[in-house]
């Protein structure tokens, strides 16, 4: 992968790293700014300069009745965002497993899975609700909401799972069987442990996938909204910084749970490298 | 995938382990994508749905001039993103890959460009508004630079407003394709190049960009199908002025009149599978995968 054999480095790479450079700034400049900007004092307005430096418009959230029941969409957004994390997990390595063999379906659920992908999110989120309502069941964020974002979170769990399973050996199942190890026990002390890492990254976009939805939850939540919902809605109502202040507390979220995933990778791997040293 | 005997030694296994998935891929993709294509079919009256079968909704959407200009417009959008996306994308890529030599950075700085994707959208879209509005960031900046004295209106509420939000959403999709396709390069492709007398220049133009056709390609799919999906970043970017396909048919649901939308989705789809076919067409994507 480095294959530049010159010892000095040339222009082409200052020019380019420059250019990275730019895009990483391009990347998190805005989002920086939107930060700061949430810290902005109770008189300051939606741009720069700031008006002292206060939590005011984070308190502001949470006491004002203007923004509508942000607390229960926060709450179900984790709620979901969990669920999500936990049958993404789940469902994602069976069918990943599933997968390694042939058999009949194969082809039309996978395709099923890729459309799923393309299809914009809108259009699902109508498909969805309107077979509910034909069908005569209620529409709730807990069952149309968490079918609409398992339509979401499932294929990229999929095709992750794909990638992670690529890299395994399926030799170490065989080995575990010919010592007499049941189904159950090949999956529970070896299959899971080697996939662990990749599980976890499965898991990361379960969450982060689910909890910023918005296109497909939309339609399908029924009355009660979850947090991205909120938030679109005050991209066109409110006009103060404490837009800026629920973007951080989202965006701390996210990062939080990016943090947590990264960190456990590190850990199993890092426990990994010490076993095989001895 | 290949045919390895199954864990528990049953051929029954996979259909249990898949069955989860399949089940969940029914009731909430293909059974739902079915009742929109059924309900574009259905009649509608102004205020109810009658199952009957009926071509009048398409009638009025493919009748309608707003059509083609909606669809023009959305295809306007598609293409502009699609461009700075590939040549951006291309460049990031093209940089990790060619000119950072430690793989643990290069690791960390694809990293750096794959996290924004855990974060939400809309808050990305609207991290936007700060630096382009009226009295933002780059309006004061270009007066204080004296650059122009009335600060521009079309930085934020434009077309190039929607375009902008959409690179900076969708570049990634781009560059973790791209990314891919060139890690996978052989450097003994390139040491032979130079070796007999390529210039850098056609390294690039001969070798890099074709082995990665495959991660454009896919990372070509993405985005054209996110941009012509997309119905919020261009109402909110656009301050309404602007429309897409699917914002109006977000307008078409917002009154109800699902039927219209049902029909204007089908025909969205149909011209999004024809492109993402069109690029099928260029690069056999599942061959090259498989290598």
């Amino acid at each position: 992968m480095t294959q530049t054999n010159t010892p000095h480095r040339g222009l082409a790479f200052y020019l380019l790293a420059a250019f990275f450079g730019l895009f990483v700034v391009f990347l998190y400049g805005p989002m920086l700014m939107i930060f700061i900007l949430s810290f902005q004092g109770p008189t300051g307005g939606l741009t720069f300069p700031m008006h002292g430096v206060s939590f005011h418009w984070f308190g502001d959230l949470w006491s004002s009745s203007r923004y509508g029941d942000l607390g229960g969409a926060f709450r179900r957004s984790l709620v979901l965002g969990g669920l999500s994390l936990v049958i993404t997990a789940v469902v994602c390595l069976f069918a990943g497993l599933a997968f390694r063999h042939r058999f009949w379906g194969a082809g039309p659920i996978f395709y099923l899975a890729i459309v799923s992908l393309v299809v914009p999110g809108i259009l699902l989120g109508l498909g969805i609700s309107q077979l509910f309502q034909l069908l005569g069941i209620q529409l709730s964020w807990w069952l149309s909401g968490l079918g609409a974002h398992l339509s979401w979170t499932l294929p990229f769990g999929l095709l992750i799972m794909f990638a992670v399973l690529n890299r395994f050996d399926g030799s170490w199942e065989e080995a575990a069987r010919d010592a007499g190890a049941s189904a159950w026990q090949v999956l529970s002390y070896v299959t899971v442990p080697i996939l662990f890492p990749g599980l976890i990254a499965v898991a990361l976009f379960g969450f982060t996938l689910s909890y910023d939805e918005m296109p497909r939850s939309l339609l399908t939540v029924g009355g009660n909204n979850t947090l991205p919902i909120e938030i679109s809605n005050m991209t066109t109502n409110v006009t103060t910084p404490a837009l800026y202040a629920i973007g951080t507390v989202t965006s701390a979220v996210s990062f939080l749970v990016i943090a947590a995933a990264f960190v456990a990778i590190a850990i199993v791997q890092k426990r990994r490298a010490r076993a095989q040293k001895g | 995938m290949s045919g390895r005997s199954s864990p528990s030694g049953r051929p029954l296994a996979p259909y249990l382990q898949v069955a989860p998935l399949a089940f969940i891929m029914l009731t909430m993709v293909g059974i739902p994508l079915v009742t929109v294509v059924m309900l574009s079919f259905w009649e509608f009256d102004g205020i109810a749905v009658y199952p009957a079968f009926t071509w009048a909704n398409y009638a009025e959407v493919l009748s309608s001039p707003v059509t083609l200009t909606l669809f023009l417009a959305t295809l306007k959008y598609a293409f502009l993103t699609l461009l700075a996306t590939t040549l951006i994308g291309f460049t990031c890529s093209y940089f990790l890959v060619f000119h950072v030599r430690n793989l643990k950075v290069q690791i960390g700085l694809f990293l750096l460009c794959t996290i924004p994707f855990w974060t939400s959208n809309v808050i990305r879209m609207v991290s936007w508004i700060p630096f382009l509005g009226r009295e933002g960031l780059f309006n004061s900046m270009l007066i204080k630079a004296g650059l122009i004295e009335q600060p521009l209106d079309i930085l934020l509420y434009s077309d190039f407003a929607v375009v902008l939000t959409y690179i900076h959403l969708f570049t990634l999709f781009m560059i973790v394709p791209i990314f891919n396709s060139m890690a996978k390069i052989n450097p003994n492709l390139i040491e032979a190049a130079r070796d007999a007398g390529a210039t850098p220049a056609q390294i690039l133009w001969n070798v890099i960009i074709p082995l990665s056709k495959t991660g454009i390609a896919l990372g070509s799919i993405f985005v054209v199908t996110l941009v012509m999906g997309d119905f919020f970043v261009v109402r909110v970017m656009s301050g309404g002025q602007s429309a897409s396909v699917v914002s109006a048919m977000k307008n078409n649901i917002d009154q109800l009149y699902y039927p219209v939308a049902s029909a204007m989705a089908v025909l969205l789809v149909t011209v999004v599978l024809l492109m993402v076919t069109a690029i099928l067409r260029v690069v056999d994507i599942r061959a090259e995968l498989a290598r």
